[in-house]
């Protein structure tokens, strides 16, 4: 009875488990982690500074960001909002969408959700997948979202690759000095950046982390109530079970 | 104590009542695992309605707002994100439950005579249920919602001569908008309901009349002692009330283990483009519904050919409708001398078998993008739930039976 039970079980979740698979092409794998503070905060300062003049977070409120990161809600005002909003208010931006449209062919996104609808791996890669290309308007392309409407807009920081940036190849340990090998996905640069390839991938790796946060931001708190419920539960079943077999010992 | 319940007695029969349902309600004593889904599922109905009522609240029924307060209740209402999420998952193992709840009517022949009726109200309520869930689906307002709806309205286009106003009148405008919105939430949260909870009534009236089936198929009231009581039966309070809370134990645990650390269940439960709002201008690469209708769908999929100058489409609608019609029916179909498969010939084992297992393969190619390969498969198993049915009333009149036993067998 209670093999045909499990396998009716496993029979019903069966598809579940198939849908695993994601489409499109291979991806470098980034594993958010929403506990990292100091993480979050240059993610979110990153953000501020980078991308916010276009994407909103228009979902989500300063004062949450502040008080989820750890950033003190006066250095988060002075530092980190360029609009005049209050600390209380959603994070929204001041382009016009109609324009935005009319400049980028479509109006730039709003970023809240933008880690949950396509996942971090993609954001991840996404987000140093930026090549010159002149036949573009904009000058620039992206191997992992073909003739995208955005501009590198972190050229300052990671500069422009004059090749296609290789994603989705696994990278490796350079077993004499130790650095990470194809860390930097560019191998010839058009412009230089600012920051050292290994450095920016940290970089792009705390924006990520920050926009995973800000798709799902009551995760840390989720899983560690999940923790408790469940062990309610448990407790819970013991005496239902126990309860259960006092009232049927005397049944046959 | 006493003295107000004699007091309510006396001018509403709430004694009588608990008696018949619960306290002197003789149920089998043989109950298994596969019939704690019944209890499961009404309680999953009650968290869904209790949670909907507080979804309610702070959700927004038009077009502009719809998306931004499912996500203002996820971030800014206190507990919304467990409302919401008890809510989706609860969607989700609503029908885990009444699947599983269904495979044991057809496993023990819950359906058999005299319990036709029971299995035909249990039939309207999966079909109603299907109705709320696919209304409910449009809510969130992303574009999976959206794009879902759009594909599956339009399916009543299908239909010859009146498809193209009928699709029109359903969703109220020439494409899903904030009219087809706000009169999939008033039946959503209003009329479907409703239905939904009279026809849970009958189906528990219609049972607690007829009184449950068992594993073994056997009618307990066939041997009842002196005081007329049934030998192998057993009150269901306190025996099955403190037998379910048990199974509840068990539930809520992987229940909450999905609404606390996997409440997307990997887009199955909240798919992906879920969280982009509807946009009618930009359709997705890939649109599929919700697991639970996927089955349907990729019968629906399945057919790819036209006949007597009518569209493959049109055939596709007639199929997924007779896939779930021909259910109804099912009482009448089994010609069996004995209700459990416990006792049924070999074909009647293999074919539930076949069935389930062709059931489960249609639910995952509903889900992924149909190849040539995958369509003939498809079409395949579609003929082969359906041979199911129509053959049922041959294989199971010719097949040996096993002699049932007079008593429960536990």
């Amino acid at each position: 009875m209670m093999r045909t039970l499990i396998l009716g079980v496993y029979l019903t979740l069966l598809p579940m488990f198939a849908l695993a698979a994601a489409p499109g092409g291979a991806l470098d794998s980034m594993t958010a982690d929403h506990t990292n503070k100091a993480s979050l905060q240059r993610g979110a300062a990153l953000f501020t500074n980078y991308c916010m003049g276009c994407h909103s977070m228009e979902y989500a409120r300063y004062k949450r960001v502040a008080d989820d990161t750890g950033i003190p809600v006066e250095l988060y005002e002075e530092n980190l909002i360029f609009t005049g909003a209050k600390i209380g208010e959603l994070m929204k931006i001041g382009m016009n969408k109609d324009q935005a449209a009319s400049w980028f062919g479509n109006p730039p996104p709003d970023l809240t959700l933008e880690a949950r609808l396509r996942g971090e791996d993609w954001v991840y890669s996404y987000l140093r997948a930026f090549y010159k290309d002149d036949s573009r308007p904009l000058g620039v392309n992206n191997v992992v979202f073909q003739n995208v409407g955005m501009p590198h807009a972190l050229i300052e920081l990671q500069g422009l690759c004059a090749v296609e940036p290789k994603i989705g190849e696994t990278s490796s340990i350079d077993p004499l000095s130790g650095n990470e090998r194809n860390a930097g996905v560019c191998s010839q640069w058009a412009v230089e950046g600012s920051m050292e390839p290994a450095e920016f991938d940290r970089a792009m790796y705390d924006l990520t982390n920050f926009l995973s946060y800000m798709g799902d931001p009551v995760k840390v708190e989720r899983e560690r109530l999940g923790i408790f419920v469940l062990m309610f539960i448990a407790i819970f079943f013991v005496f239902a079970f126990l309860l259960n077999r006092e009232f049927w010992k005397d049944v046959h | 104590m006493s003295k107000i319940i004699s007091w309510i007695d006396e001018r509403l029969p709430i004694v009588e009542a608990y008696n018949k349902h619960l306290g002197k309600y003789y149920a089998p004593k043989n109950f298994n695992l596969w019939y704690f889904f019944g209890s499961l599922a009404l309680l999953v109905l009650v968290n869904q309605l209790v949670t909907g009522i507080w979804l309610t609240m702070s959700y927004n029924p038009t077009g502009e707002g719809a998306f931004a307060s499912v996500e203002y209740i996820m971030r800014d209402v206190e507990w919304g994100w467990l409302l919401r999420y008890l809510h989706s998952t609860g969607a989700s193992a609503f029908f885990v439950v009444v699947y599983l709840h269904m495979f044991r009517g057809l496993m023990y022949g819950s359906y058999k005579k005299p319990r036709e009726l029971i299995w035909l109200f249990g039939m309207l309520i999966y079909l109603v249920l299907m109705a709320e869930a696919f209304m409910g689906y449009l809510l969130p307002w992303g574009q999976m919602s959206y794009w879902g709806a759009q594909v599956i309205v339009n399916l009543f286009g299908a239909i010859p001569i009146i498809g193209e106003d009928l699709s029109l009148w359903i969703r109220g405008d020439y494409l899903i908008s904030g009219i087809t919105l706000n009169r999939f939430f008033a039946l959503h949260v209003v009329a479907l309901p409703i239905v939904l909870l009279g026809l849970v009534v009958l189906h528990i009236l219609a049972l607690h009349e007829v009184g449950s089936n068992n594993p073994d198929g056997i009618d307990i009231k066939k041997n009842k002692d002196e005081n007329g009581i049934p030998k192998d039966g057993i009150p269901f309070h306190p025996y099955y009330t403190v037998h379910d809370l048990v199974g509840v134990g068990v539930f809520l645990f992987v229940f909450c283990i999905v609404v606390f650390f996997f409440p997307e269940m990997g887009g199955l439960f909240l798919e992906k483009p879920n969280f982009e709002p509807a946009n009618p201008l930009k359709t997705p690469d890939h649109i599929a519904p919700v697991w639970y209708f996927t089955p349907f769908y990729a019968m629906l999929r399945a057919v790819t050919v036209n006949l007597f100058g009518l569209d493959a489409k049109f055939w596709g609608v007639v199929v997924m409708g007779g896939a779930i019609a021909i259910l109804f029916v099912l009482p009448w179909l089994d010609r069996s001398p004995v209700r459990s498969m416990r006792y049924k010939g070999m074909i009647s084992k293999v074919a539930l078998g076949i069935f389930v297992v062709s059931f489960i393969i249609l639910g995952y190619l509903g889900i992924v993008p149909a190849t040539e390969g995958k369509t003939l498969l498809a079409q395949v198993l579609t003929t082969f739930y359906f041979l199911y049915f129509i053959l049922m009333p041959f294989y199971t009149r010719m097949e040996k039976t096993k002699p049932v036993p007079e008593r429960v067998t536990g």
